[in-house]
């Protein structure tokens, strides 16, 4: 079977972004790059179903910017087979990609799709929804753990009060949160051998998808900064400091 | 202007997490329906129909939506939804879980996590882990919105709306809930508590997180939450991370033990009243945040702490 991921290109998790001074967007320009967290989440999870005899292919989907290519070639190093770069400066918006990846699963025809829960720039957390509503595929997002046999996923899915286990039937979305596997290290080697690997580019017009924008940002900014506290010298110190604060009895 | 909320709950009660949504949609203003998809959930219905703000409750009362499968809930929204200018849920795993699916079938975009409203169709919420606000405006016809618990006070009771049941759609039968394993405990809800003791890393393990923690929380009636790195270690159940991928908290208290402070848990707990952080590190981001800082052993300071309540 064959297995789609979505790889996003977004600001690497360590940097701390800021806003542009007159408050139009987000100051990206010189910032590190990486893949979306839970895509290598993603990603690892369907080369470990191939490794298992599972999936016979992994292609990998990003849509962006020509730079998303570096993205796709990350995934490439894990271990997926082959790359699609849908690319576009647009904007572009989690409806728009989740039409975008709808018109790939049509042509590629995967009985799963693996998406990150979240990007962790737009903090969205809808794509891998979208799409399942849009192919009318079911649907397990926040997984955890992930079991495929007898073309069903057995799916456990970390929800507010704990952890839920559904089963449903291929093809489908899964969507990973953090606990579903930890992401392997590209080596060397693999790097070097993901040059080789096929990448095909698309263009949301070839595609026939209408990308453009729904929602438009009139401003950012910065929230409120917390005023500086005080370390407090000890317990006694503390204990005082919480009652006046009226937050203890 | 007219709202329709999507109810949270079991089957027997109602999810604290709808009374923030209900508030989220009164500001909106208009009528403001609630729909109540479950199984022999009367009672729910029943307690919906006493929030205050709400003009009517649809009641969808069925087997298949037991289990809340986000496939049939939604193919139940939208058959509901023909007329509503704005259909709003939680932003909880529940509502994250049901409501793309159904601005996708709109053909709109879903406004994610809104942490306050400036119009009937500009919202401020926000992005890269809570370090940017955006402000965004929407022209579809229809706005799907997810809401952020902690930015809206919890609707009162006192109303008297009427229940109107309305027809189940057919069971799509895409999925099947096999297990649930909810975690059982006595204290507060995370999300909605006035006081909440975390823990990270640096209490080492499970035991020790529950053996130093725990006495805390329980002589400040507290519930009890945890950094991701506590969580990835099996400290504690998943349910218990609280950050940008975790669970939002603002809590009169909260007292971070043993937690560095990077930006995805930040993102979870900034907007606490007063924060207090325990940290042997003297130079531990966490400390940038917090009201009142202890720096120390957190196995010494944690335990006279405890006593000295
Ligand atoms: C995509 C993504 C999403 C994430 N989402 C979240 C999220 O939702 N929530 C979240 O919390 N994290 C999240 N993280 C992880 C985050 O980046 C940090 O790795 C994590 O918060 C660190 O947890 P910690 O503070 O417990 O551990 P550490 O950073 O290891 O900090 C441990 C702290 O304990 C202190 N300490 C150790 N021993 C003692 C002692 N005896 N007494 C007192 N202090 C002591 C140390 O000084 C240190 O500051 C996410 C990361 C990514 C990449
Ligand atoms: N531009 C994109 N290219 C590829 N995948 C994407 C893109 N945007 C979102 N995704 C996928 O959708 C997931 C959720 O994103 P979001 O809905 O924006 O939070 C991400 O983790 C990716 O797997």
């Amino acid at each position: 079977m064959k297995i789609l991921v979505s790889v996003k290109r977004v600001v690497d998790y360590n940097v701390k972004v800021r806003v542009k001074a007159d408050g139009t967007g987000v100051d990206v320009a010189n910032a590190k790059m990486s893949m979306n967290p839970f895509d290598e989440i993603a990603v690892e999870e369907a080369v470990r179903l191939k490794e298992a005899g599972i999936a016979t292919e992994v292609v990998a989907v990003s849509a962006g910017i020509a730079n998303c290519q570096e993205t796709l070639r990350t995934a490439l190093a894990i271990g997926a087979d082959r790359g699609i770069l849908i690319e576009t400066d647009v904007e572009l918006q989690p409806l728009a990609v989740a039409k975008l990846l709808k018109a790939v699963c049509e042509k590629e025809q995967p009985q799963i799709i693996i998406c990150g829960k979240q990007a962790i720039d737009d903090d969205a957390n809808q794509t891998g929804q979208m799409l399942a509503a849009l192919m009318d595929w079911p649907q397990a997002a926040f997984a955890s753990k992930v079991i495929v046999a007898n073309g069903k996923a057995t799916v456990t899915r970390e929800i507010d009060g704990g952890l839920e286990t559904i089963e449903i039937a291929l093809p489908a979305v899964i969507t990973t949160d953090l606990r579903l596997n930890e992401p392997r290290y590209a080596t060397l080697p693999n790097i070097m051998k993901a040059k080789k690997k096929p990448l095909e580019t698309l263009t949301p017009e070839a595609l026939g998808i209408d990308v453009s924008p729904r929602l438009k940002t009139l401003k950012v900014a910065e929230p409120a900064k917390r005023a500086a506290g005080i370390k407090v010298a000890d317990v006694a110190e503390l204990v005082a400091k919480l009652k006046n604060e009226g937050v203890i009895a | 202007m007219s709202c329709l909320v999507i109810a949270e709950h079991d089957n027997t009660s109602l999810k604290s997490s709808t009374l923030n949504a209900v508030t989220a949609a009164a500001k909106i203003g208009g009528e403001l329906h609630l729909l109540v998809a479950g199984c022999a959930c009367t009672s729910v219905a029943d307690s919906a129909a006493r929030i205050v703000g709400v003009t009517k409750v649809l009641l969808a009362d069925a087997p298949h939506y037991a289990d809340q499968s986000p496939e049939n809930i939604a193919a139940l929204v939208l058959a509901q939804a023909t007329g509503f200018s704005h259909v709003l849920a939680p932003a909880t795993t529940a509502g994250k879980n049901l409501m793309p699916r159904v601005a996708a079938r709109l053909d709109v975009a879903q406004i994610s996590e809104i942490v306050a409203i400036e119009s009937a169709d500009t919202f401020v919420r926000p992005i890269y882990a809570g370090n940017v606000l955006a402000t965004v405006q929407s022209s579809d016809a229809v706005k799907v919105i997810t809401v952020r618990t902690t930015a809206f006070e919890a609707a009162g009771e006192g109303g008297s709306a009427a229940i109107e049941k309305v027809t189940a759609q057919a069971d799509r039968g895409q999925s099947r809930l096999v297990s649930r394993e909810l975690t059982q405990s006595a204290r507060p809800e995370l999300a909605a508590a006035k006081i909440v003791v975390s823990g990270g890393r640096g209490l080492g393990s499970g035991e020790s997180y529950h053996r130093v923690l725990e006495p805390l929380a329980d002589k400040l009636g507290a519930a009890m939450g945890a950094s991701r790195a506590a969580v990835d270690a099996g400290y504690v159940q998943n349910d218990y991370q609280v950050g940008q991928t975790g669970k939002i908290v603002a809590p009169q208290l909260y007292i971070a033990v043993g937690i560095s402070g990077a930006i995805q848990h930040l993102a979870g707990m900034k907007e606490s009243r007063v924060i207090v952080a325990i940290n042997k590190d003297a130079d531990a981001p966490i400390f940038q945040v917090a009201d009142y800082g202890l720096v120390g052993d957190l196995f010494e300071l944690v335990p006279e702490l405890t006593a000295a309540l």
